[in-house]
């Protein structure tokens, strides 16, 4: 059997079932999304299982949705099977006001730093992580950066027309 | 800064066997802006403990603001000693998501000077090496030919170290023949250098003491710690993006993927220094693609997208459906697709990703950088643990950090 994009769809969805949601391939990527619970299990079950084999971690990242009600704040995982050269991605939702997500630490010693970061920028609180701190801003700064409710420019200024320049 | 627990001496402090050392942040051997928090005993390295983040510029969230064409810039300033590899990067993470094919001279094109800033990243990194091996003279050597290919990239887009070279499409402007002269001059002159610069070094029985066996890291750990690029090669693993998953017509090219065995310092020069030599080869291929375009063809240099890419701006002033492409994507009324796209090229130092996210709005909801020195750098605490303070500044630079890259 290939490692092609339905069949590791076939094989997540016989172990994880329904608890899988948000299955979609485009530009050539899996992505799917997980119960916040679940995303170690799921990163075990695809690095350990002989046919899935996702051994190598690529990407952690956050994406802040303020919109999405109590469950704000997205974790993006970006998998990378070198063998048969597959991409897979998927996501987990947590809501900002207690963003626990557990650890990859113990199974990729590259999600070290890339824990660090997001947790850096958007508050996620990595359970488990032996080390979460701050990486590239300042220690002492005691908000998180990239959350969409910290615009880029000052928001007070009214020199500019934002319904034409703005986003 | 004082929360680090290696610096708060234990009490009754005169009883310390070991010292702690501050190397950097700012230092004339760590080539950058890195700080090193290292417990020493002796001259040998107990643990060390990295801090980055000090020319942190926050590009990912300036990025949120910006029109897709006004990122390139800030791909540049992320490692900058390659800096088009990065602009491409993003042009060619754009055109996936946009789904914009280039005509096969542009794919070339972007080759040659994709290949070119290879080399000058990989020269970079190896006369460095050299320098804090106690070898000046490989360093002062190979600088007039980096000199070179900034006057390629000079002549092409007009500027040298932060290139924000090419638009979304294609080039902004055709090759001038000075561009292809220098270049033929380069890949005249350029082989006599590399095998100068390889004979200073490669059978330098101070350089191989210096380097062998030093830094060590294995394949297996290597992956585990995220290594992409040279660096995972020089431990055996043959993983390149521009043979896995090709872009720019990658796949025309016939090169070979250079390997190491022990992923040490010495290894790691080796590749870059075999991986110089195929990046010749695939700009000499590229070229001689070039040159083959007949009639038309020949001038080609963009692609047909003119809802994204700039017209020229004479046209602008003439012709009413310039004038419209013009104005819209500057005022960013160009529709652009919801969705989301992880797009990579094989930067200078391994894979570097763009995570776009897009709302249908002007600017992305988000984009992430995948930096490949931030995520090696990481390992650097285990691969210099029980080293020797010479060594693990020789490891500094043979895994190419730079701090802009590292940042972001």
């Amino acid at each position: 059997m290939s490692l092609i994009n339905e069949n590791i769809q076939k094989e997540l969805v016989e172990k994880f079932g329904e608890s899988l949601t948000e299955w979609s391939d485009t530009y050539n990527m899996l992505s799917f999304t997980a119960p916040k619970d679940l995303n170690l299990k799921v990163l075990n079950f695809l690095y350990d299982q002989p046919l899935l084999g996702f051994q190598f971690l690529t990407d952690i990242t956050a994406v802040h949705y303020p919109n999405r009600t109590s469950e704000e704040l997205c974790v993006v995982y970006h998998l990378h099977n070198l063998r048969e050269n597959t991409r897979l991605r998927f996501k987990v939702f947590t809501p900002s006001a207690q963003p626990d997500v557990y650890s990859a630490t113990a199974l990729f010693s590259s999600a070290n730093w890339m824990e660090r970061e997001t947790y850096d920028f958007f508050g996620v609180n990595f359970v488990g992580h032996p080390n979460l701190k701050r990486i590239l801003n300042v220690d002492e700064m005691d908000y998180f950066p990239l959350r969409k409710e910290f615009p880029l420019e000052d928001q007070t200024r009214i020199d500019k027309d934002d319904d034409m320049f703005g986003r | 800064m004082s929360e680090h627990t290696n610096i708060r001496l234990p009490e009754g402090s005169i009883e310390k066997q070991t010292t702690t050392v501050n190397l950097g942040p700012t230092h004339p051997a760590t080539h950058g802006v890195f700080q090193n928090i290292m417990e020493l005993d002796g001259e040998r390295i107990i643990k060390t403990e990295p801090t980055v983040g000090y020319i942190h510029r926050a590009f990912e969230k300036i990025a949120e603001r910006r029109p897709f064409y006004q990122i390139t810039p800030l791909t540049d300033r992320l490692n900058y000693c390659s800096s088009p590899i990065n602009n491409m990067g993003w042009h060619i993470a754009c055109e996936r998501f946009l789904d914009v094919k280039t005509p096969k001279r542009v794919d070339y094109l972007r080759i040659i000077i994709m290949e070119l800033a290879r080399i000058s990243d990989h020269l970079i990194c190896n006369s460095i090496v050299g320098v804090d091996t106690g070898a000046y003279t490989g360093f002062l050597y190979v600088m007039q030919y980096r000199e070179l290919i900034y006057e390629i990239y000079e002549e092409v887009c007009g500027s040298r170290l932060t290139t924000n070279i090419g638009r979304i499409g294609g080039f902004e402007r055709n090759f001038s023949n000075t561009a292809f002269v220098k270049l033929e001059k380069f890949l005249k002159e350029y082989p006599g250098v590399l095998q100068e610069f390889e004979n200073l070094f490669t059978r330098n029985r101070i350089f191989i003491e210096r380097t062998q066996g030093t830094g060590k890291i294995s394949a297996e750990r290597a992956l585990n710690y995220g290594f992409t690029g040279p660096n995972l090669r020089a431990a055996g693993v043959d993983y390149d993006v521009r043979v896995h998953s090709p872009y720019s017509s990658y796949e025309d090219m016939d090169f070979a993927v250079p390997v190491g065995t022990t992923g040490d310092n010495y290894d790691r020069y080796q590749v870059r220094n075999a991986e110089m030599w195929e990046s010749l080869k695939i700009i000499e291929q590229a070229y001689k693609k070039v040159q083959a375009f007949k009639g038309a063809e020949a001038d080609v240099f963009h692609a047909d997208a003119p809802a994204y890419y700039l017209p020229e701006k004479e046209d602008v002033y003439t012709k009413m459906e310039a004038l419209i492409y013009h104005f819209k994507i500057v005022m960013g009324e160009t529709d652009i697709p919801a969705g989301e796209i992880y797009s990579s090229v094989e930067g200078g130092n391994g894979e570097l990703g763009f995570y776009l996210i897009s709302d249908g709005g002007r600017t992305p909801y988000r984009l992430h950088f995948r930096r490949p020195c931030f995520v090696y750098y990481q390992a650097y605490p285990e691969i210099v643990q029980g080293a020797m303070l010479s060594d693990a500044i020789v490891t500094l630079s043979s895994l190419n950090l730079i701090a802009g890259e590292m940042d972001a």
